[in-house]
């Protein structure tokens, strides 16, 4: 753990998110832990079945049978969520902690005006009468960049693009003044233009609130643009964390390394891209040892015999690996 | 066929859709009376770009830019509504589905989605055959085909036991090498690949690049590679068109094109595009609102609704497609003008 | 076998009381209709074994029951339970036909109102919207009046008014089918538009059917019934469970129940397994619901 004196906004302590299938157990989330500092972004990052989005939805307590928290602790404040009831939950979502998804439309109702939706949000979370909610929800959305804000809060979600829609998105969520944002892929459905807007928003939004945020995405470019730290999830287990620009130019664990050197560089001339053998294992039946040792240049006896732990390596990194990366080593 | 013909050689593509439903739905009643809609999207509207045999051009440019629909016009999935589609020199534009058939054998498509694009109820075998068995009439020439399969299946990096499976049972990265067996099954000539990457992880993505590249080596294939990603297109690609509204805007061989981006979009594109690079070499162009529809295009230049440079000349007049030099065409104003734009090279 | 023993689908079966029950239900009624008829002494429909002494037998619990016949006895001496036996072996037959039918016309409808589009869609969909628009035992009486009583006349009715939920539900499923970049890849690998149907297209619209025609079986057999009640179904030679209580309704007031009553408690237990499964079927098979 780092050494912090004072208490982290949210601490996420040795989390275990499964899910019960008839075909197995999945363990999506296998023994997470990171914390978040007021006002900082954590980009948690890693490819389809790494566990990103579940431990997302595990801090919303949005996990529905098969699926459960087995063990673990999430502290916001100090106060411990998994233990909270549904009541305290809902109070917390939205308010203290909320959420933007990939797809616009699975969190606005296409029955209801944005309007609406944005008045109910204040109306659960604020006790502001129903002018000052109108003038907030106005101002909110002009901070977003929508023009004509008060005619458009009677338009309906499949009345924006694609694009609008997110604004719309960010809008309900920073409406409540939360201190915390979980972002799921926020701009993985956009246009690359657009994408950049809304990058900007989002950045904008979070030093102008004091927010924190959580940017859960595939996409190293995009984390690595936006995030104060990183941390890079590999089949539900954390596998390298640090900060943003020791991460990207000196991963000490060789599935980073190997995630960065799978991106083309635009800069030069590279006539093979250096790629990761082979495909994620099958999260309900994982090796013993280390889960990336199959696809691991630098597999030795050792990593088939014991699972590596998070240990400090150079500058700011903490890496599970056996044989870590020195700075500057390709793997 | 003649050696000289480029392996495939588009002018002037022109694709438009009239908009679904029935009568009932495209009546419409106004001041002056009662009309019957005819709505069209105007998805491809006169695109011309030509490929060597073995090259590799890229299609960019974001969603609804028709990219997409012009891979699928050329793999004569859909008919074009104007314009000409030569293969080896033989315009295919408006065969009908018997003359299409031995063209198939030299153009083979890719597609985007791992998962859409296999029949999940059908056995791998018989999904990498399909094509070639379309191609092959003679019993004894049907009974080498299972041997064609597994040699195919093990060049794309799968072995003979795979073969009895179904979909369901592989990778997202795995299915997409059955769908590159699929198509090199009757070894085309050329490629249609419809973001063949963009579903991808990125370590899985690096994987079929670089397949594709040897491929591209070994049987000396040419693709048509459509994507959004620029990073991807720099990797793969030999030369680069940029489209926007259904309009080639530029294009250029690949390094022309990311050393020096001449159309307003293509900046504002390459400068959008998030990087782990710490340093941007190119000042970025920000560009406010999104696409406009195709229903209703512009007047004059498709892309001077979001231009930064955008004056009253480029409402008036549809810019054409010239040549600048360095192999590199473009299709904007400032071409006659560049006192307009400080930042122009 | 062993891998079906061992599939999710299975593992629910077991857990599931109504699935089971209503399989048993059904189970039964195959069972009664392929093999019942061997397990009575007497054949109904044979004037010869049939004894006017015996009519009105009550059933066997009842005073003046007799063992030979359990659920007791019609007007002309005949075992309720031997009838309901032959009975349902009509019943069933009929509403299994006519699905068949119904299902094969109705599919190949769908699929090229589906996959061709145009005219052929809207003259096939048109159809089908209007005679979605009347009642199907509105439809099914007024083409028995056309064209006359007998099994095959019940049939062609049925399948009649049966073949629209299919062409409707192929026609949709075929629309999202032909989206799918598979599709696609059949047209560019050369396969003529018949190939891509049939290799491509009719298996994956198949699995919504088979929810649809379990829970039809159950409603022919009760469109067959009100017919038969009505008196436009099934001949009398050839009774179905639905006669059945049609030749007892005019007794039953009498105090002579158990020759209606049993027939209908048949029809209610088949259709009610029949429905229970069904509806496992429809959780087990919608992929939403996974």
């Amino acid at each position: 753990m780092r050494d912090d004196s004072k208490t982290p906004l949210l601490a996420v302590r040795d989390l275990h998110t499964y899910f019960h299938t008839f075909a197995g157990t999945v363990k999506a989330v296998n023994g997470v832990s990171f914390e978040i500092g007021q006002g900082e972004v954590m980009g948690l990052v890693g490819e389809s079945g790494g566990g990103k989005s579940v431990v997302g939805f595990s801090i919303l307590g949005l996990i529905d049978s098969p699926g459960r928290i087995e063990a673990g602790e999430i502290l916001l404040h100090g106060q411990d969520l998994v233990t909270a009831g549904e009541a305290r939950l809902r109070e917390i979502r939205g308010r203290e902690i909320s959420m933007v998804f990939q797809d616009p439309m699975t969190s606005l109702n296409p029955l209801h005006s944005v309007g609406r939706q944005m008045d109910e949000v204040l109306r659960l979370h604020s006790d502001l009468d129903a002018g000052a909610r109108q003038k907030a929800c106005v101002e909110m959305l002009e901070s977003v960049g929508i023009s004509r804000a008060a005619e458009r809060l009677k338009a309906y979600p499949h009345q924006f693009s694609g694009g609008m829609r997110q604004r719309v998105v960010i809008a309900i969520a920073m409406l409540a003044g939360p201190r915390l944002i979980i972002a799921d892929e926020p701009t993985t459905a956009l246009d690359v233009t657009i994408q950049s807007q809304i990058l900007k928003l989002m950045r904008r939004q979070i030093a102008e609130t004091g927010a924190s945020m959580i940017l859960i995405t595939h996409d190293l470019a995009v984390v690595s643009e936006m995030a104060d730290h990183i941390t890079v999830l590999y089949c539900g287990n954390v596998v390298e964390r640090g900060r943003t620009r020791d991460l990207i130019a000196n991963p000490a664990h060789p599935y980073t390394r190997g995630l960065i050197d799978s991106i083309p560089d635009t800069t030069h001339r590279q006539d093979r891209l250096r790629q990761i053998p082979g495909s994620v294992p099958d999260i309900r039946n994982l090796p013993r040892g280390c889960n990336f040792r199959d696809r691991c240049p630098r597999a030795q006896t050792l990593c088939a015999e014991q699972e590596p732990a998070l240990t400090q390596q150079h500058g700011s990194l903490w890496a599970a690996c056996h044989f870590p990366l020195a700075p500057g080593e390709t793997a | 066929m003649t050696e000289a013909a480029p392996m495939l050689d588009v002018r002037d593509l022109q694709m438009h859709f009239p908009v679904g439903g029935g009568l009932l739905d495209r009546l419409r009643l106004d001041r002056s009376g009662l009309h019957l809609d005819r709505p069209t999207v105007h998805a491809v509207n006169g695109v011309s770009f030509s490929i060597d045999h073995g090259e590799i051009m890229a299609l960019v440019g974001e969603s609804g830019c028709g990219k997409s629909t012009v891979a699928k016009t050329i793999a004569r999935i859909y008919t074009p509504t104007g314009g000409q589609i030569r293969i080896e020199g033989e315009d295919v534009a408006g065969y009908g589905f018997a003359e299409m058939l031995p063209v198939r054998a030299k153009m083979q498509m890719i597609f985007q989605d791992p998962y859409a694009s296999l029949n999940p109820r059908q056995k791998v075998r018989d999904i990498v055959a399909e094509p070639l068995l379309e191609q092959t009439s003679t019993p004894q020439a049907r009974r080498e085909v299972p041997a064609q399969i597994e040699a195919l299946l093990a060049r794309v990096g799968l072995n003979a036991e795979h073969a009895g499976r179904y979909p369901h049972q592989f990778s997202g990265g795995q299915r997409q090498r059955i769908g590159i067996a699929r198509a090199l099954s009757v070894r085309p000539g050329l490629i249609v690949a419809d973001e063949p990457v963009s579903a991808l992880d990125v370590s899985i993505q690096a994987q079929i690049l670089n397949l594709m590249k040897d491929l591209r080596d070994e049987f000396g294939l040419a693709y048509l590679f459509i994507s959004h990603d620029l990073s991807v297109v720099h990797h793969i690609a030999d030369k680069v068109g940029v489209m926007y509204l259904g309009f080639m805007v530029e294009t250029a061989p690949r390094d022309v094109l990311f050393a020096r981006p001449r159309h307003p979009y293509t900046r504002a594109l390459l400068s959008a595009a998030p990087s782990i690079k710490e340093d941007r070499s190119t000042e970025e162009i920000v560009l406010s609102g999104e696409v406009p529809s195709a229903l209703d295009l512009p007047s004059g230049c498709c892309f001077r609704t979001r231009c930064p440079f955008a004056w009253e000349r480029c409402a008036r007049e549809r810019p054409a497609l010239q040549d600048v030099g360095d192999g590199q065409t473009l299709a904007c104003h400032l071409v006659d003008e560049p006192e307009r734009d400080s930042t122009w090279q | 076998m062993t891998t079906f023993l061992r599939s999710e689908f299975f593992h629910n079966y077991t857990r599931s009381s109504s699935a089971i029950i209503g399989s048993a239900l059904m189970a039964f009624f195959v069972l009664a209709v392929l093999v019942g008829p061997f397990l009575v002494a007497q054949n109904p429909y044979d004037i010869a074994s049939l004894n006017l002494m015996d009519s009105y037998k009550p059933p066997v619990w009842v005073a003046g029951g007799d063992a030979q016949f359990p659920l007791g006895t019609d007007g002309q001496g005949r075992d309720v339970w031997a009838s309901i036996l032959y009975g349902a072996r009509i019943s069933l037959f009929i509403g299994v036909v006519a699905m068949v039918a119904s299902c094969t016309i109705g599919t190949v409808l769908g699929l090229i109102a589906g996959f061709y589009g145009g005219i052929a869609d809207s003259i096939i969909m048109r159809i089908a919207d209007i005679q979605l628009s009347f009642p199907s035992i509105l439809i099914a009486l007024f083409l028995m009046s056309a064209v006359g009583t007998g099994v095959d006349k019940v049939l062609i009715a049925l399948t009649a008014v049966g073949w629209v939920v299919y062409a409707r539900t192929v026609r949709g499923s075929t629309l999202s089918e032909i989206e799918k970049e598979y599709v696609q890849a059949a047209k560019v690998a050369g396969l003529p538009n018949h190939k891509i149907i049939r290799k491509h297209v009719l298996p994956n619209v198949l699995t919504p059917l088979i929810v649809i025609a379990t829970i039809q079986v159950g409603t022919f057999v009760l469109i067959e019934a009100s017919l038969s009640f009505l008196g436009v179904g099934v001949p009398i030679t050839q009774p179905s469970l639905g006669l059945l209580i049609k030749n007892g309704f005019d007794v039953l007031f009498s105090g002579l129940w158990w020759t209606s009553v049993f027939p209908g408690v048949a029809i209610m237990m088949l259709v009610f397994g029949i429905n229970l499964f069904g509806d496992f079927l429809r959780d087990e098979l919608n992929p939403r619901l996974k």
